[in-house]
């Protein structure tokens, strides 16, 4: 038992129990802290296995920003439990296939050894210098760019998509053009006025 | 060092060949830990200090100067006074993220000074991916809030949180791109590499090393990343996170005693944070200014400090002289104006370094 699999076992632990919780906790603020343990220990792991950019950008990503907006919807919606509870049955068919599926490729991940994957060298030590994100990079920015791109452009579509979903002009809504605030002078609003002052009587 | 040898051995023949080494290590890094984590609280309590006495000095003011010399015992008064008052936990509150939540805002400015090089050679962790390192952590920090928030059951606190988490996700990328275009004029992420990369070019060879920087040509982002800074640690003029005079203390409302006290120390940790990596992406780290005999004489350490302390300074002064922004002016400053900046001259950049002119090979 050497040390690698000790610091493993202890984050694998974790993830499994946050992961449990995450379906298993009432409340759905906590299942959505717990969904953040789980990708920061996922993190973890992936650490120990040297891929520290895919790490970084999990939790950078994922935890930094994706799980903050989720968390903002969750707190602000008030989730009645016995509604979402309702159709449990009616999806049941549907999730159980899906969680059949996902036990199915687990099984062909750890069972490789009965698809002849000893065949296949292990890949050797590339030693402390290595850098994973560069060599990331330079694969994503030359042999695969065109891919890389279209993706890109997939997102992009997906964005503008969404923003134009959701956003809806209300005719009453005051807009202010901060570009006209900020140029407005003294002479467009005050206007001094000369008087004579009155005379007691 | 002999001592530190002959601890090793003692741990190793103690121990046995694997888990002696493992246990040396272990001890090693947390005893670094202190070493940084302890000299930083105390520069956190003494910038509580110099923010009063400074914006005292802006506003015609003395500053506090009752507690010892200069007021010079002022923070370990206030510390001790929080120390010792009583931690209410609201009855209707969610008591373990209650709890846990100062914690959660403290941490990740702590955990990144781990990359952040001192001097040469003087850095905890000497990580490839240093950048990133740090924006996943300075990302986190926004969970303290939101939790804060959300667990203390009042409507104040609710709101704070909830201005928090947008405000904190767009500054966010403004920053990140910012630090983009450094990464790309350094070709690297590692933060040593980039202090070094910047003591090199035309000026620096004629003894000028502060016109070799990033700071001259990056200068927009510069403004962007001190700025995204600011909104980043809910600082004045961006502090509707705390809004007294709308939400009272925003995510704070419901916290006392040393509960309270951590979000301040996590919040100064913070603008430390942020003055340091200026220091180190934009004004060449621990690098003099000047690269002949008076300035090359200071240790690089203390180039450092100077630097940290004159950009905090900074967000006093912007903190002294500004009113608070309004809600949505912020949000369209973040996206609609300093997104855009940055993606503009991240272009430019690239294009620059295609150029015979690239000034950074």
């Amino acid at each position: 038992m050497n040390i690698e699999k000790i610091v493993f076992l202890g984050f694998a632990a974790i993830m499994l129990f946050a992961a449990l919780r995450v379906i298993t906790s009432r409340n759905p603020v906590h299942s959505a802290l717990f969904l953040v343990l789980s990708f920061f220990t996922a993190a973890a792991i992936w650490m120990l296995l040297r891929a520290e950019f895919l790490a970084i950008v999990l939790v950078l990503v994922y935890v930094g920003a994706v799980m903050v907006l989720f968390l903002f919807v969750v707190m602000m919606l008030d989730i009645n439990l016995d509604r979402l509870r309702e159709g449990f049955w009616s999806y049941l068919p549907l999730g159980a296939t899906i969680a059949l599926l996902m036990i199915l490729e687990m099984v062909l991940v750890l069972g490789g050894r009965y698809f002849r994957l000893q065949s296949v060298p292990v890949p050797a030590d590339p030693g402390a210098s290595y850098s994973n994100t560069r060599e990331l990079g330079r694969l994503l920015y030359t042999d695969y760019v065109y891919p890389f791109e279209l993706a890109a452009v997939v997102l992009l579509v997906a964005i503008i998509a969404a923003i134009a979903l959701t956003m809806r002009k209300r005719k009453d809504t005051k807009y202010q053009n901060p570009a006209k605030q900020v140029s407005v002078r003294r002479a467009d609003r005050v206007r001094l006025v000369s008087m004579p002052s009155e005379k007691k009587d | 060092m002999e001592l530190v040898q002959a601890f090793e051995n003692y741990l190793v023949s103690g121990l046995g060949a694997p888990w002696g080494a493992y246990a040396f290590t272990v001890i090693k890094t947390l005893v670094l830990i202190l070493c940084i984590v302890l000299p930083l609280l105390g520069c956190v309590a003494y910038l509580t200090l110099w923010e009063r006495k400074f914006i005292g000095w802006i506003q015609i003011r003395i500053g506090p100067n009752r507690v010892g010399p200069l007021g010079l015992f002022q923070p370990i008064a206030d510390g001790l006074k929080a120390l010792v008052k009583e931690l209410i936990v609201p009855s209707g509150s969610n008591k373990f993220l209650f709890v846990i939540a100062p914690m959660l805002a403290l941490a990740p400015a702590l955990a990144a000074w781990a990359v952040i090089p001192f001097s040469p050679e003087v850095v905890l962790a000497d990580v490839n991916a240093g950048i990133l390192y740090l924006l996943a952590m300075t990302s986190m920090g926004v969970y303290g809030v939101i939790i804060a928030g959300w667990a203390s059951n009042s409507k104040y606190a609710f709101l704070g949180a909830m201005r928090s988490a947008a405000q904190i996700v767009a500054y966010e990328i403004a920053m990140g791109f910012a630090l983009v275009c450094v990464l790309m004029v350094s070709h690297s992420l590692n933060l040593s590499d980039i202090v070094n990369g910047q003591g090199k070019g035309m000026f620096a060879d004629q003894g000028l090393n502060f016109l070799s920087w990033n700071w001259l040509p990056l200068l927009p982002m510069v403004v962007v990343y001190f700025i995204s800074g600011v909104a980043e640690t809910n600082r004045a003029p961006f502090d509707v996170v705390e809004g007294e005079s709308e939400i009272v203390a925003g995510h704070m409302v419901e916290y006392s005693g040393m509960g309270f006290a951590t979000f301040f120390l996590a919040e100064y940790a913070n603008m430390i944070l942020i003055s340091t990596l200026t220091a180190i992406m934009f004004f060449g780290g621990w690098a003099s200014p000047l690269g002949f005999a008076p300035f090359t004489l200071v240790p690089p350490f203390l180039w450092l400090f100077v630097k940290m302390v004159f950009v905090v300074t900074l967000f006093l002064w912007l903190r002294a002289s500004f009113p608070r922004y309004r809600y949505d002016q912020i949000m369209r400053l973040g996206w609609k104006v300093f997104i855009p900046i940055t993606i503009v001259w991240l272009v430019l950049i690239g294009a620059w370094m295609q150029t015979p002119w690239n000034i950074w090979k």
